[in-house]
């Protein structure tokens, strides 16, 4: 069967095993080589397919909730709108979410996710108590933080076993809206600067305008926010969703439609006022009310170009890499600076301290030469790039830049000799 | 008053999603399975969401003779009743050995009729109660790949339509679901088209629809009826050469 992660792009055929329960989870893992588990596909580019993909379709159920405490456990499969759709009315909302609630817990376990409060709060395995992991022996472990298999795992893209349940702390809140602030920026310094005064807030990303001329480079408007405290949690996700039918033609995206966008965009937000108040649906999760985004790409699909920078390079690295953008004309859609708090001890997360940009490129000639060249910019300013979007690092780089891959897989060796877990992504970057 | 329904062979696909709608209306359930141990983490996770009552029960379907016990000891409480048990063999082997093919009759026909007749007894003498039988469009039309399932469906049908009739004047009402090409652990070795496939959730929740509106016989997804219709009046000396391949 054919399939695709969110990016459209690589499109493969592949077996799909959907395990029904345990012991057939068990079956398909002693039997068959060259497998990845998949949770919601919405991962961007490789990282999720493989020979045989193993589904966690039937892992969708919730098996305890501890509703004085706020804490959850849940089968791997759950998606996060799941968990929202139950706690927000409870008064409970996740410690930790990406830019998407259309993930499972399983993938926001593998990736590592991280969102708009990584600054204050980390990655979702901070938000972990424990899970139960399948290993590809067949055997079951429950896994702890500080435990090595949770920093393998954690961030891990699902190459040390296939995740059954997560028990997860949940964050208390007292409204389903979020007073939100707009910060605009004239250029990146201006953006930096905001960030850095804004950094106490518990929310924070902005949007960056990576078309804007050399004078303008890095214009930027910063949404910060908290939780309100009105008492009004009556959530109930019947939002009207906007469908994008069928794949937009591939010039519909060109460096005078984004552009203008992005300039449209720009003045829209100007005009609206600083403050004010927002459902948490549209602070977290704008494009989740439109179903299949992506196809805007078009049929050959897009990829998210996602890197970090240490803090002090990362004004230099970030304006290197701009202007480099800006000199291939190469439009990106939808760009995104966030400030990073801390790393963390797992071997294989993303973040680390300093300025992220993520950038949606659709898929074209010299796209990939473009990509390359920030690479190289990436590893020369000490970042990463994001394996969760990747969909085509070389493995030098990806060497030169993580920094505890041996400890990864001193592990992975011990629970998997027979590399029976393995994506493309994986074998393209030489884990 | 408290709803109860009672659902034969509760481990089904189907089943399980039509439980989240008929939960979130305050309905508590008894569910008969095999292997009460399979329902372990389904039962936890709507407790979880709904808070209802729910009991697991064994319950096999091909075991007749313990179909009367089992009925005597919930019946007080059971407003409604679900029979969702199917088993669909490979074609090809259930031609060949007679054990397949007459564990196909005994799950999709005489078990549910044994299991049915009891319960219509009951509600006939109560003058209440819903009976819903998820039985198949397979059933419309005997066909080369499936006519093995399709006749103990065909059956089943039959069967419901009579109880439904005999039932009316009682105030029980009968609702016959035909459902198509579903993707569920019944149908997961089969290479279904992606364009006439849908997913449990989609026949779950016409079938809350069906209870609600008192709906007799439910084609799900609605297109079905059309293409059941259209398939049902080509003549049987066309027909019988349309699928020689």
């Amino acid at each position: 069967m054919s399939r695709y992660s969110w990016g459209l792009y690589p499109e493969i055929q592949a077996k799909i095993l959907n395990p029904f329960d345990k012991s057939k989870l068990k079956d398909y893992l002693l039997s068959y080589q060259s497998l990845i588990p998949y949770g919601n596909g919405r991962s961007y580019g490789d990282s999720a397919l493989s020979d045989n993909i193993i589904t966690s379709k039937y892992f969708k159920y919730f098996l305890e909730f501890d509703e004085n405490n706020g804490i959850l456990k849940c089968q791997s499969g759950v998606l996060l709108s799941d968990i929202l759709n139950f706690i927000v009315p409870r008064g409970w909302f996740l410690e930790i979410t990406p830019g998407t609630k259309l993930i499972t817990i399983g993938g926001a376990i593998a990736s590592d996710v991280h969102g708009k409060n990584h600054h204050k709060n980390g990655c979702f395995s901070n938000s972990i108590i424990n899970f139960n992991l399948m290993l590809p022996s067949g055997d079951i472990v429950n896994v702890k933080p500080n435990d090595e298999l949770f920093k393998a795992t954690c961030g891990g893209m699902g190459l040390t076993g296939f995740i059954i349940d997560a028990t997860i702390k949940l964050k208390r809140i007292n409204s389903q809206f979020i007073k939100q602030r707009i910060v605009i920026s004239k250029n990146l310094k201006e953006a930096f600067d905001a960030f850095e005064k804004y950094s106490n807030a518990p929310y924070s990303v902005a949007w960056i305008d990576c078309l804007a001329d050399k004078n303008n480079l890095g214009r930027s408007i910063l949404f910060v926010g908290d939780f309100e405290n009105d008492s009004n949690l009556n959530y109930n996700d019947f939002s009207k969703k906007i469908n994008v039918p069928f794949y937009f033609p591939p010039w519909t995206l060109n460096k005078y439609s984004v552009k203008s966008f992005n300039y449209i965009y720009y003045f829209i937000n100007n005009m609206i006022s600083d403050i004010s108040k927002v459902h948490f649906d549209k602070f977290f999760y704008p494009l989740d009310a439109i179903n299949n985004w992506n196809r805007i790409y078009g049929k050959n699909g897009f990829t998210q170009y996602q890197f970090i920078l240490p803090k002090n390079n990362s004004y230099d690295g970030l304006m290197e890499i701009l202007y480099e953008i800006y000199k291939s004309g190469l439009g990106s859609f939808l760009s995104v600076l966030k400030l990073y708090g801390k790393q963390n001890q797992n071997y294989l997360s993303f973040p680390i301290e300093g300025y992220s940009l993520a950038l949606d490129f659709k898929i074209e000639g010299q796209l990939f030469d473009l990509l390359d060249k920030l690479d190289q910019i990436v590893v020369k300013y000490s970042g990463r790039v994001y394996l969760t979007k990747d969909v085509r690092m070389k493995k030098e780089i990806f060497y030169s830049s993580y920094d505890k891959i041996d400890n990864f897989l001193e592990i992975k060796k011990m629970i998997d000799p027979k590399n029976k877990l393995q994506s493309l992504q994986s074998r393209r970057i030489g884990l | 008053m408290t709803k109860f329904m009672f659902i034969v062979g509760a481990n089904s696909d189907i089943a399980k999603e039509t439980v989240k709608y008929f939960a979130k209306d305050g309905f508590n359930f008894i569910f008969g399975v095999r292997d009460t141990k399979q329902l372990d983490d389904f039962v936890m996770d709507i407790q979880i969401k709904f808070r209802i009552n729910c009991k697991v029960i064994e319950f096999d379907i091909t075991k007749y003779e313990t179909h009367e016990t089992i009925w005597e000891s919930i019946k007080n409480e059971v407003t409604d009743v679900m029979v969702a048990a199917g088993y669909l063999p490979q074609q090809k082997l259930a031609e060949k050995e007679w054990s397949i093919c007459f564990n196909t009759i005994n799950v999709n026909f005489t078990g549910a009729i044994s299991i049915l007749n009891l319960v219509a007894n009951t509600f006939e003498e109560r003058k209440k109660g819903c009976i819903i039988g998820i039985s198949s469009v397979a059933g419309d039309r005997g066909r080369k790949d499936n006519y093995i399932y399709g006749s103990a469906k065909a059956g089943f049908t039959a069967y419901l339509s009579g109880l439904r009739n005999r039932l009316y004047k009682s105030n029980v009402h009968v609702i016959t679901v035909k459902p198509g090409p579903v993707y569920t652990k019944m149908t997961s070795n089969l290479q279904l088209s992606n364009l006439f496939t849908v997913n449990p959730d989609k026949v779950a929740k016409d079938i809350y629809k069906a209870y609600k509106n008192k709906q007799d016989i439910l084609y799900t997804p609605g297109y079905w009826y059309l293409i059941m219709g259209i398939f049902k009046l080509i003549p049987e000396f066309i027909y019988k050469k349309m699928s020689v391949k």
